[in-house]
């Protein structure tokens, strides 16, 4: 199948924002595409507050079964959380689940006064009551079937890659 | 030993009894898995959820308040419910066996035991009796055992080592003081070797050092200013003034004149050179306090990386089992 062209994506994703967003808001990309993501709708936006990033290994609903990722990186939030207008950024929309982890290691940083949620792909399939606020595109895809954000120089790009286990 | 009783089937940690044997990628994996919880603590809320609803054991049956503290700290910022058993001063003078107190506390619903015990061997004893009776679910790590191995020390000094040097490949470093009674000299020793460094010293009198030193990959030196030119780290040991047995030293006075660390002799170290100690310190014994305050003691983060690393060590075990 044909995937959709992420750069076209990302500027949908920030035409949707744009209209949303003050200087103050700050982004929080999750791990691993979304951070690429985050940073390229910083600029975009042009934003002030630099983006922050999650890893959310620390928080997943599946450590018990499946241990602790091999590659945690550190979460980093470079501005005061109390009281700010958020938006987490992630390539794609899927169980939910991450983001369920990501809203309580957010809240571990203190009280935002708002969290949104901006996803390049939306591709059904949730487990949790989970909806993004801003969505560049839905994709429906074979369950078994798994997208992801890649980045081809300069540029994002979608690969489509085998299911694990 | 048909396998490392430290790792299971798929080669993961299991237990933490010692820094020997440890292959160099479950080392580095420890290390690498420190790094984000050293971020935990710069936050508002200093706690994961990752050991919520997980029962520690802190069996102490040798006192030790810092070690105890720090593993109590990392447990509990992994959000584990933490009990502290004082046990030199409880059951096991009224009779009670080692393997009967960790029956009892498995029947407490257990999930990890961290052990330090006067006998070396002791948590690779009980590590053995829970897999023995099909208990594996339950995690030990070794907070110190007899003059055996003290490995997560030797882990977090390995972490501030990489913090401050990044490459083990091009190092010298000198381990300084009383070798023969330390568990933490042989856990770092074990793990320099393994994660590569080329040049390791050891530098004590006679009196205080092993035999098997030099089989152990360590050069020996008796004189401090020989030992210490031109190395990139010094990691200094405490005298154990409890272990000393008969006369192994003249006085304490004559050994800070001999092997004490002052500005003066770590001056033929490089000049970027970094000095760890274990703690708690004798000042003045083996180490002056113009260097424990200096600019190259990098003492007091070994603290702070220590909680992170015990962190780490206990997040890799407790998880996975379901």
């Amino acid at each position: 199948m044909s995937l959709p062209d992420a750069e076209k994506l990302l500027a949908d994703l920030a035409a949707q924002m744009r209209p949303q967003v003050t200087p103050d808001t700050a982004l929080v990309g999750l791990h691993t595409g979304g951070v690429w993501l985050a940073q390229r709708l910083h600029a975009l936006l042009g934003l002030t507050q630099p983006a922050g990033s999650l890893d959310v290994s620390f928080y997943r609903d599946d450590y018990a079964q499946r241990g602790l990722s091999r590659d945690t990186r550190s979460s980093a939030l470079p501005f005061d959380v109390e009281g700010r207008h958020l938006i987490l950024v992630d390539d794609v929309l899927h169980t939910g689940r991450t983001i369920r982890a990501a809203l309580n290691e957010l809240f571990d940083y203190g009280r935002p006064a708002k969290v949104e949620l901006a996803v390049l792909i939306d591709r059904g399939g949730r487990q949790l009551p989970v909806a993004p606020t801003y969505c560049a595109t839905r994709l429906d895809l074979a369950e078994g079937t798994r997208v992801k954000l890649a980045q081809d120089g300069e540029r994002l790009a979608l690969r489509l890659l085998p299911e694990q286990e | 030993m048909a396998r490392n009783p430290q790792l299971n089937k798929n080669g993961e940690l299991q237990h933490l009894l010692t820094t020997e044997g440890l292959p160099r990628d479950v080392i580095t994996r420890i290390l690498d898995t420190a790094e984000p919880f050293a971020g935990v603590a710069e936050r508002e809320v200093k706690k994961v959820p990752l050991l919520r609803g997980k029962s520690v054991f802190n069996l102490f049956f040798e006192n030790s308040t810092r070690t105890r503290t720090t593993f109590e700290i990392a447990a509990k910022r992994l959000s584990a419910d933490v009990i502290n058993l004082n046990i030199a001063t409880s059951s096991t003078n009224k009779g009670e066996t080692l393997l009967d107190t960790v029956d009892n506390l498995a029947a407490m619903q257990a999930d990890m035991f961290v052990v330090r015990h006067a006998s070396s061997g002791a948590p690779y004893l009980i590590a053995q009796h829970l897999e023995a009776t099909g208990r594996d679910h339950i995690h030990v790590v070794n907070a110190g055992d007899g003059r055996h191995a003290h490995p997560t020390q030797g882990l977090l000094d390995m972490y501030t080592i990489r913090h401050y040097k990044r490459d083990f490949t091009q190092l010298s470093v000198a381990i300084v003081g009383d070798i023969l009674h330390s568990r933490v000299a042989r856990s770092q020793i074990h793990a320099l070797t393994t994660l590569g460094v080329p040049d390791l010293r050891a530098i004590a009198p006679k009196t205080l050092l092993p035999h098997d030193i030099e089989r152990l990959g360590c050069r020996v030196y008796n004189d401090m200013r020989e030992g210490l030119r031109g190395v990139d780290v010094v990691m200094m040991l405490r005298l154990q003034n409890e272990r000393m047995q008969g006369s192994l030293l003249p006085s304490a006075q004559e050994y800070f004149k001999f092997f004490g660390l002052t500005e003066d002799k770590l001056a033929v170290a490089k000049p970027d050179a970094i000095v760890l100690h274990p703690g708690p310190m004798n000042r003045g014994v083996e180490i002056d306090s113009a260097v424990a305050d200096g600019r190259q003691a990098v003492i007091l983060p070994q603290v702070t990386f220590g909680i992170a690393v015990r962190m780490a060590v206990m997040a890799m075990l407790a998880g996975g089992n379901a």
